[in-house]
C-alpha cells in the first residue's frame, strides 16, 4: 500500500471514529430531550400553572406546580440580582484594578476553585451560614446559596469579557479627561454589554437546575408562598421529591417540572449565545 | 532597519522655532518603562498653530514622547518621566489637575476608538465632562466639531446611530471631532492614519491642516510623505534621542544628520 493510500485510509478511520463519538454524545442528549418531551408534555394541563402541588394519592391530572414555579422564579430572580451585582463588581475589579496585585491573584485563584466546587458543598455552607442562625430555611437562604454558586461564573466571565476591550479604548476615555470609574461605567461596560449579558444568562442557566443547594436551604414548602423569609417551593425540589414517589400523579408533575426547567435552561443558553454572536458581529 | 548606537551618538541638530512662538517645550526628558529607559534627554519645541511631526524607526520613542505630553502614561504604574515639559508656563510633569490638562491637550490614537454609543453622544461625552450645556448648544457643538473634522456631510443624517457603524476612516475623524469638541489647545495624534486607506488618509490630513488655524497639532507618523505634506516642523528620533529638529521644508530636502539622511532616503528601509 502506498504512503498516499495509507493516509487516505487513516483519514477515513479517524473521521469515522470522530463521527461515532459525536453520535454517541448527541444521541444521549436527544434521548434525554425526547423522553422529557414525551413524558413531560403528557403531564401538562392548565392546572400545572394555576394549581399548587397536590397531596399524595390524588387523582391523575389534579394539582399543579404553581407554587414551585413561582418559588423557582423568586429564588432565581433574587439569586441573579445578588450574583450579578457581586460578580460584576468583583470581575470588574479583577480586570481593571487587579494587575500586579497579589490580592487579585488570590481572589482569582479562589474564584476558580469555587467555580468547580460541588454544589452540595455550597448548599451545606449556605445551610451553616443562613439557615442555622435563623433556625429555619427560607427563600432568601436558598437564593443566597444559588448566588454563591453562580457568583464565580459571573465574576470569571466579567473579567474575561472586560479584558477583551482594547487598552486604547480606555486611554481614549481618559485622554478626554474622564476618570477611570466613569470610563469603566459608561464606556467599557457598555462596549462589553452583550458579553456581560451572556455571562449572566449562562449563570442563570446553571442556577435554574440546581437542587443540592436548595435541599439544605429552602426547607421545601408544599404551599404557595411569596414571603422570602419563609420556606419556599421550587421546581428542582418538587422533581426530587415527586420523581421518587410511587404516586402516579406526582410522577407526572415531576416530568412536567423537568420539561419546564429544560426549556428554561435551553432558552437561556440560546438567547445567551445569540447575544454573543450578535455582539461579535458588531466588531 | 539597522540603525546602531553610532548613529545615535552623532551630533544632534536643533533648529527650534522662536521661543515666543512655542506653546509647549520639552527639555531634557528621560522616560522609563520600569527599569528600561526609553527616552534620553529629549528636547522638543512645539510651535503654536503649527503641525509638528515626529518621525523615526519603530521603537525610537516617538509615541512614548507623545504619551508624556498629556500624561496618559500615568495609567500604568512603573512608567515615569523625568525632566521638564513646559506648557504655557506650567510644568506638565508636576501638574496635579490631570483632568484640566487633558481638556487642554487632546489625543487621537492609532486605531479608531469610537465609544459604544451614538455619533452624537461620542462627541457630547467629552463636552459633558466639563460643562453643562443645553440641548441646543450641544447640537451646535456637535455640528461644529463634525464640520471641522470634515465628517459632517457624511453623518448629518445619522447622528443618533452607533459610532461603531462607521467606516474606519470615518471613525477616526469622529475621534478627531470628539477630541476637538472640548476645544483643546493642542491635539496629539499617534499614527492616526496607519489603519486607513489612502482616500480616508487624505480626508483626515485635509481636516488636520484646516484645524491648524485654531489649535496646535503634534503627530507621530511612519509615513514620511504624510509628515512632509502636512507638517511645519519635523523631529527625527532614534533610539530614544531627538536627533534632528527643524522646519519640515528643510528637514526633508537637506537633512543634516547622517542618521536622518539615511532614514528619509530609505537606505535602511
Amino acid at each position: 500500500m502506498s504512503r498516499h493510500s495509507r493516509r487516505i485510509l487513516m483519514n477515513y478511520v479517524f473521521v469515522g471514529l470522530a463521527s461515532l463519538a459525536t453520535l454517541v454524545a448527541v444521541a444521549a442528549l436527544v434521548m434525554i430531550l425526547a423522553s422529557l418531551v414525551s413524558k413531560g408534555l403528557g403531564g401538562f394541563n392548565l392546572g400545572v400553572f394555576t394549581q399548587d402541588q397536590p397531596g399524595g394519592g390524588g387523582d391523575l391530572g389534579t394539582g399543579g406546580l404553581r407554587n414551585a414555579i413561582v418559588g423557582s422564579l423568586i429564588l432565581c430572580g433574587v439569586g441573579m440580582v445578588l450574583s450579578v451585582v457581586i460578580g460584576l463588581l468583583a470581575g470588574t475589579w479583577l480586570a481593571e484594578y487587579g494587575d500586579g496585585n497579589r490580592l487579585a491573584s488570590l481572589v482569582r485563584f479562589l474564584n476558580d476553585v469555587l467555580l468547580s466546587a460541588p454544589s452540595i458543598l455550597i448548599g451545606l455552607f449556605a445551610y451553616q451560614m443562613f439557615v442555622v442562625p435563623f433556625h429555619t430555611g427560607s427563600a432568601l437562604a436558598g437564593a443566597a446559596a444559588l448566588a454563591i454558586l453562580t457568583i464565580p461564573t459571573v465574576t470569571r466571565t466579567t473579567e474575561d469579557i472586560l479584558r477583551l476591550q482594547s487598552s486604547q479604548l480606555r486611554e481614549a476615555g481618559m485622554a478626554l479627561g474622564a476618570g477611570k470609574g466613569l470610563v469603566i461605567r459608561s464606556i467599557i461596560w457598555k462596549a462589553s454589554r452583550t458579553g456581560l449579558m451572556t455571562g449572566a444568562l449562562l449563570g442563570f442557566a446553571r442556577m435554574s437546575g440546581e437542587t443540592a443547594p436548595l435541599i439544605f436551604t429552602t426547607a421545601g414548602n408544599q404551599f404557595f408562598s411569596m414571603d422570602v423569609t419563609h420556606s419556599i417551593a421550587s421546581l428542582p425540589i418538587v422533581i426530587f421529591n415527586f420523581a421518587l414517589s410511587a404516586d402516579e400523579n406526582w410522577q407526572r408533575l415531576a416530568w412536567a417540572a423537568s420539561l419546564l426547567i429544560a426549556v428554561a435552561v435551553l432558552s437561556a443558553n440560546i438567547i445567551g449565545r445569540h447575544l454573543a454572536a450578535r455582539g461579535s458581529q458588531h466588531k | 532597519m539597522s540603525f546602531n548606537s553610532s548613529h545615535a551618538d552623532q551630533t544632534k541638530v536643533m533648529i527650534a522655532p522662536p521661543e515666543a512662538d512655542q506653546v509647549l517645550s520639552v527639555k531634557g526628558l528621560d522616560f522609563f518603562y520600569g527599569k528600561n529607559q526609553a527616552l534620553f534627554g529629549v528636547d522638543l519645541p512645539v510651535a503654536r498653530n503649527k503641525v509638528t511631526a515626529l518621525i523615526g524607526p519603530s521603537g525610537c520613542g516617538k509615541s512614548t514622547l507623545l504619551r508624556t505630553l498629556n500624561r496618559i502614561y500615568d495609567l500604568y504604574p512603573g512608567q515615569r518621566a523625568e525632566g521638564e515639559i513646559r506648557f504655557e508656563g506650567e510644568d506638565i510633569l508636576a501638574e496635579r489637575d490631570i483632568t484640566r490638562l487633558r481638556a487642554r491637550i487632546g489625543m487621537v490614537f492609532q486605531r479608531p476608538t469610537p465609544f459604544p454609543m451614538s455619533i452624537y453622544d461620542n462627541i457630547a461625552f467629552g463636552v459633558r465632562l466639563y460643562k453643562t450645556v443645553s440641548k441646543a448648544e450641544m447640537d451646535v457643538i456637535v455640528e461644529r466639531s463634525l464640520t471641522r473634522s470634515a465628517l459632517w456631510d457624511e453623518v448629518k443624517d445619522k447622528l443618533h446611530t452607533s459610532g461603531l457603524g462607521l467606516s474606519g476612516g470615518q471613525q477616526q475623524r469622529l475621534c478627531v471631532a470628539r477630541g476637538i469638541a472640548v476645544e483643546p489647545e493642542i491635539l496629539l495624534l499617534d499614527e492616526p492614519a496607519s489603519a486607513l486607506d489612502p482616500l480616508s488618509t487624505a480626508k483626515l490630513e485635509t481636516a488636520l491642516v484646516e484645524l491648524k488655524s485654531s489649535l496646535t497639532i503634534v503627530i507621530v507618523t511612519h509615513n514620511l510623505q504624510q509628515a512632509a505634506r502636512i507638517s511645519d516642523y519635523t523631529g527625527f528620533m532614534l533610539l530614544g534621542k531627538m536627533m534632528e529638529f527643524r522646519s519640515s521644508s528643510d528637514a526633508f530636502v537637506k537633512p543634516e544628520t547622517e542618521a536622518m539622511r539615511d532614514y528619509v532616503t530609505g537606505r535602511y528601509g
